[in-house]
């Protein structure tokens, strides 16, 4: 079997990564930005368990795990706000949260 | 009568007038008529009656009696500024006109302003204006005298503007005001020199000091002379700033016979004769004064002619008076200055006061074109006020002749004078004349121009004091002599002026101007003087305007430095500096805008920026990469 | 002698009447007046009884320990004539101030008063402070409550005076900062060791070509507080948003915290590279003067107008501290106290002038003298003290400081004098404009006289003035002898 470059992981990590920020920023929808979030993060996650085959190390399976309970509990932050605003506002339009303008 | 007892009298003279000022303020209106005027008027006497004692016991043994309060300030080791007093014989002639006058018109006034309802104020300024008064003319150092000097210059200030619901005459009381410290500041920094030059502000010792120190044509006494010449023609309404004095007749009657006719308008010619040492060594200064004296006195006979109130005539007739007075001290004739002053002091007194009490008779009535035929009317008015014109004119026998015949007989041949002066001295004369019998015309005879009934007073009071100051002014001149005696140890230093080289039709021209002044007015005037039916109406042509706006001064400076003044200060009424320094300001609110609209709260944006900033990192963080390598390689 | 029970019975009371306020309504008023009433006598026994034993002619050290010890920081307060005079001129006018509030403050009464007590204490600190650090710490101390008072008590425009005046205050007094720790390292460079302490630093010897920036750290520091063209634009705000009060204590003692300086540490501290800047300084003093006197006379606020005219009576410190002239700076000296004492005076008529008709515009003005000729009588003598009418302290202290400036700057001293005239027009518009003329509307003939305690103040003013005006010996008698060495030993230097 012979293995993959590290050079296609990281074209898809970035690919992931791309698509997952795009999705933040065109989104208005909050719960769409959170899934966006999810695969930027998994974008990241891809990058790392790639570089650690690569240099044959377990660090970045490790950092994975990390990752995988940071968006675990950013997940669960993240969805318990998104009820709060879904109650208090109606809606889940991140754009009417503009209370922090200068 | 022991010194001793001399001294305390003399201590004791500027406070009557305070205790009663102090009392009439404090209780104002709680003071019935009765007991505020006899307060006034008992405080007026009292220090009458001490002036008159303690001129009395003046003598050639006792020239000079000085008191000495408290020490007021120290300016160095061997300078100290007292609160004293010093009386000689010109600080006695003032005091004796100033509580005398003065002490006939608090009895005027008494009567006059009865029926106003801040009687108790006016008599309580007037006491505080002759407690100012004979500080200034007692003070026994210059800044002492200064105090008196603007003291009298906020009483005058008061009384202008005594009836402070008319704006115009909150107007002219502050216009007299500030132009006379306008002549206030000049004397102000004379002070500072001479002190700078002399060490020292005692009068006396200024004199002394100046003569030890100086030659006559030195620099210092000509700049000192003339700072302090900027102070007298303030105070004295001199030229060329004597346009505060007309408009200062908006004060009631007495205060014009009183502050701007007897006393303080007098005070330019007391300061010149006090520091007469300094003047002497500045003889250019004296032919200034005597320009300035000859100058006013012609400007305010022309604008005279041209008045149609009467006090304004009578306001114009002291400037020029003064102006006699300034040109006998320019001509090195102080004694004869200061008998001028006392003479004018009397018959200016007792004209305004008559004038007064015709205006009241007339309803406050004070233009000369609704006046007319009141010989008959006011026989007693008329013939106080002819007194007192006759007086002004100087016809003989009266005491305006002695004393301004005494001032035209020492200009032909002064040093500091000479001819021509003494030209325009004639000149002055004549005009006197004119303007007198114009208003004489006007106002006494001619048909009756007025329509209310005659209301005239019935006063004792008004009668007393214009009855006195009537006698004064007819036997005044006797006091020629002992006044010149008492002088002379004062003036020992003014150089006598040689008068026999003098022509002998001098004295025929100075005699005989004021009969052709009369003759001439007779007929140039015929008609103010005869009855006619056809109304009366005033000379309107441009000339006669100009002159009665005392030939454009108030236009002049109005354009030259009230406007450019008013208009600088509005201009900048929000403070250059200010908005300098808000500039400041300014910039970092643009920058605030700036960098606060990039805080526009949407999550989304931020998150593009972060990307974008990371994205733009990375680039440069690339560049130098290579370069960095390039540089290594 | 203690300044520091002084200063911690002042602060003591203060915050007793802010928590008093919240349980009896009026108490704080009470708890201030006396506090202030027994420390003035507290300070009057000390001096008394002192005065003999103890020659006030050089500073008197009080107290000093340490504060800070690692930097040589303490805790060291000292007197000499001029802080005693200033001391009681503060103390006297707080008097004012409290009185003045009376009725005029209703809100959150129990904060002003501690916020005025605290200012108050400040400024006695700042008087008596000779560590440089303890000075700067009174330095601010004084003014954060002062900047309360503007912004909480204020008028319409509260927040951008105080704003303004904390800016002003605060930018300048970082450049004083920075001299006072150059000067304690400089202190350390030439003897090893840090030093704060005033009497150190008199004793070091450093080339002009050094003092003369640390020099003008310090005087820009002051001129600010003084203020000084162009330094001034700050105080007619201030004077015109503050309370009353807050415009009698900035007026009567805050200002002269800036002259203080200017003696105490500017020239005394400085004195060579003071005389190579005096022509400079002077000059700003006559541009004060003169700029003072006309943008007074274009005011249409009765505040704003008196503000200025501060300005121009504090130029004439300006001249007469940097003529080095012993007359001039017993003029400089007596101005302080004469202008702390007429501008009070102005400033506490514009607060019961305000306090009737709701405005401090002069158009809205003018008539008063008839319905209320007592008042009118004190306004005359206030204004007549402001043009410096002889009789009044003003003319003595101006007389002076011109006399002896003619000796050094006669033409600068010329220019000065024509603030004279000016001080008389502005003086005259102030006047007149309110008290004279014809009523402006019907409702202001109801307008009041004064009232017992309104009286009180004014009449406790215009005596003081007066007694000042005819004996100045009173303030003048300590400074014939006192700083004069010191003013003399500048002048002797400067003419090297």
């Amino acid at each position: 079997m012979s293995a993959i470059p590290l050079s296609h992981i990281l074209i898809l990590a970035s690919i992931l990564f791309i698509i997952g920020f795009v999705g933040v920023i065109v989104r208005k929808n909050t719960l769409y930005m959170l899934m966006s979030l999810e695969v930027m993060l998994n974008a990241v996650g891809v990058a790392f368990i790639g570089a650690g085959s690569a240099w044959q190390q377990a660090d970045g399976q490790v950092m994975f795990i990390l990752i995988l309970t940071l968006a675990a509990a950013e997940v669960a932050v993240g969805l318990a706000l998104l009820i709060q605003m879904q109650r208090k506002f109606k809606s889940l339009d991140i754009d009417l949260l503009s209370k922090l303008r200068g | 009568m022991s010194i001793a007892y001399m001294h305390t009298i003399l201590t004791l003279l500027p406070f009557y007038p305070l205790v009663s000022f102090l009392l009439l303020i404090s209780f104002a209106k709680r003071l019935s008529w009765q007991l505020a005027a006899s307060l006034s008027v008992g405080a007026m006497a009292l220090s009458a009656l001490s002036s008159f004692a303690l001129v009395w016991q003046l003598s050639a043994d006792l020239p000079v009696i000085t008191t000495h309060l408290w020490q007021w300030f120290t300016l160095s080791s061997s300078e100290q500024i007292n609160i004293s007093f010093y009386l000689d014989g010109l600080a006695a002639v003032m005091i004796c006109v100033v509580t005398g006058v003065g002490l006939l018109i608090h009895i005027f006034a008494a009567a006059y302003m009865k029926e106003d309802e801040n009687f108790t104020r006016f008599m309580a300024y007037m006491n505080l204006f002759i407690v100012a008064m004979l500080m200034l003319v007692l003070a026994d150092n210059l800044v002492l005298l200064y105090l008196g000097w603007e003291g009298v210059g906020l009483c005058s200030f008061l009384l202008i503007g005594f009836w402070y619901h008319e704006k115009a005459n909150v107007l002219a009381a502050r216009k007299a005001f500030i132009v006379t410290r306008v002549g206030d500041t000049a004397m102000a920094i004379g002070l500072f020199m001479i002190f700078k030059e002399i060490g020292q502000l005692t009068i006396t010792d200024i004199n002394e000091s100046a003569r030890v120190l100086w030659i006559a044509g030195d620099n210092q006494p000509y700049w000192i002379a003339l700072l302090l010449l900027g102070g007298a023609v303030g105070k004295s309404a001199q030229l060329p700033l004597q346009i505060w004095l007309p408009d200062a007749m908006a004060g009631p009657t007495p205060v014009s016979a009183l502050i701007h006719a007897a006393t303080m308008v007098t005070a330019g010619v007391y300061l010149i004769a006090r520091m007469h040492g300094i003047f002497l060594l500045a003889p250019e200064v004296m032919t200034y004064v005597a320009w300035l004296g000859a100058l006013t006195l012609l400007l305010a006979g022309v604008a005279a002619l041209a008045q149609s109130d009467i006090k304004r005539v009578l306001a114009y007739s002291t400037m020029s008076q003064i102006g006699y007075m300034m040109l006998s001290l320019g001509a090195g004739a102080f004694s004869a200055g200061v008998f001028h002053l006392m003479t004018h002091a009397f018959f200016k007194a007792l004209l305004f006061l008559t004038a007064g009490a015709i205006i009241l008779a007339l309803h406050h009535q004070q233009d000369l074109f609704k006046m007319g035929g009141l010989l008959k009317r006011l026989p007693f008015e008329a013939v106080l006020f002819s007194i007192g014109l006759v007086c002004l004119i100087a016809l003989p026998g009266s005491s305006g002749f002695f004393s301004k015949e005494a001032i035209i007989a020492q200009l032909f041949s002064s040093p500091t004078a000479g001819p021509l002066l003494w030209v325009c001295a004639i000149v002055g004369a004549l005009l006197t004349s004119i303007y007198s019998c114009r208003l004489f015309f006007l106002a006494f005879m001619g048909s009756a121009r007025f329509e209310s009934p005659l209301q005239p007073s019935s006063s004792k009071l008004v009668k007393i004091s214009l009855i006195v100051l009537a006698i004064l002014s007819l036997v005044g001149g006797a006091f020629g002599t002992a006044l010149e005696h008492g002088l002379s140890s004062v003036f020992v230093a003014a150089p006598m002026v040689e008068m026999v080289n003098d022509p002998t039709w001098l004295h025929a021209v100075a005699i005989a101007t004021p009969f052709v002044g009369i003759v001439f007015s007779w007929f140039y005037f015929s008609k103010y003087r005869e009855v006619s039916h056809s109304p009366l109406v005033e000379n309107t042509s441009a000339v006669n305007q100009f002159a009665k706006q005392g030939l454009g001064f108030d236009r002049l400076y109005d354009w030259l430095l009230v406007k450019p003044y008013c208009t600088l200060a509005k201009v900048n009424r929000s403070d250059i500096f200010d908005q300098l320094m808000m500039l400041n300001a300014w910039y970092v609110t643009l920058w605030h805008e700036v960098l606060a609209s990039s805080q526009n709260g949407k999550l989304r944006w931020y998150v593009a920026a972060i990307g974008l900033a990371a994205l733009l990192l990375t680039l440069l963080l690339m560049l130098n990469v290579g370069e960095v390598s390039m540089e290594i390689s | 002698m203690s300044m520091t029970i002084v200063m911690c019975a002042l602060l003591i009371a203060g915050i007793l009447a802010w928590f008093a306020e919240k349980l009896r309504r009026h108490s704080a008023r009470n708890i201030a007046l006396m506090s202030v009433l027994v420390t003035s006598a507290y300070f009057a026994f000390a001096v008394f009884t002192s005065h003999s034993a103890v020659n006030y002619g050089q500073l008197q050290e009080l107290v000093r320990v340490d504060w800070i010890e690692s930097l040589h920081i303490e805790y060291a307060l000292a007197v000499d004539y001029l802080s005693l005079v200033l001391v009681s001129l503060t103390l006297f006018l707080a008097v004012i101030c409290i009185l003045v509030s009376w009725h005029e403050i209703k809100e959150k009464a129990g904060f002003y008063y501690f916020n005025l007590l605290a200012s108050i204490a400040g400024i006695i600190g700042v008087f008596t402070a000779v560590d440089m650090f303890l000075f700067f710490f009174f330095w601010e101390v004084m003014l954060l409550p002062m900047t309360a008072l503007i912004a909480i008590w204020g008028h319409e425009n509260k927040h951008f005076a105080a704003i303004k005046f904390f800016i002003f205050t605060q930018v300048s007094s970082l450049l004083m900062l920075v001299a006072i720790i150059a000067m304690a390292m400089l202190h350390a460079k030439q003897t090893g060791q840090l030093s704060f302490y005033y009497l150190d630093w008199q004793v070091l010897d450093l080339p002009v070509s050094l003092t003369q920036y640390l020099m003008l750290g310090f005087f820009i520091a002051f001129a600010v507080k003084l203020p000084s063209v162009p330094f001034h634009s700050w105080l007619p705000d201030a004077h015109t948003q503050a309370p009353t009060a807050g415009s009698v204590l900035l007026a009567g003692v805050l200002l002269k915290t800036g002259a203080y300086g200017l003696i105490r540490f500017v020239l005394q501290l400085f004195p060579d590279a003071s005389a190579n800047f005096a022509p400079f300084a002077a000059t700003l003093g006559v541009l004060s003067i003169l700029y003072g006197a006309k943008m007074a006379f274009a005011q249409q606020d009765f505040k704003r107008l008196v503000a200025y005219s501060s300005i121009s009576h504090m130029g004439f410190v300006m001249l007469a501290l940097f003529s080095f002239n012993a007359i001039a700076y017993q003029g400089a000296v007596l101005t302080l106290v004469a202008h702390g004492l007429s501008s009070a005076a102005l400033f506490s008529l514009a607060g019961m002038i305000y306090s009737r008709i709701h405005s401090r515009n002069l158009a809205d003005m003018g008539g008063f003298w008839q319905s209320a000729p007592r008042m009118g009588g004190f306004a005359l003598a206030f204004a007549a003290a402001a043009f410096g009418l002889p009789g009044l302290a003003n003319f003595v202290a101006e007389f002076l400081s011109l006399v002896g400036a003619f000796h050094v700057y006669p033409m600068l001293t010329i220019l000065a004098a024509l603030g004279l005239i000016g001080s008389a027009i502005y003086g005259m518009v102030l006047f007149q404009n309110s008290f004279q003329g014809s009523l402006r509307t019907p409702d202001n003939r109801q307008f009041k006289d004064l009232s017992i305690r309104e009286f009180l103040v004014c009449s406790a003013l215009i005596s003081l003035l007066i007694v000042i005006g005819f004996y100045p010996s009173l303030v003048l008698v300590f400074f014939q002898t006192a700083d004069l060495a010191q003013v003399k030993d500048v002048l002797e230097g400067a003419t090297l």
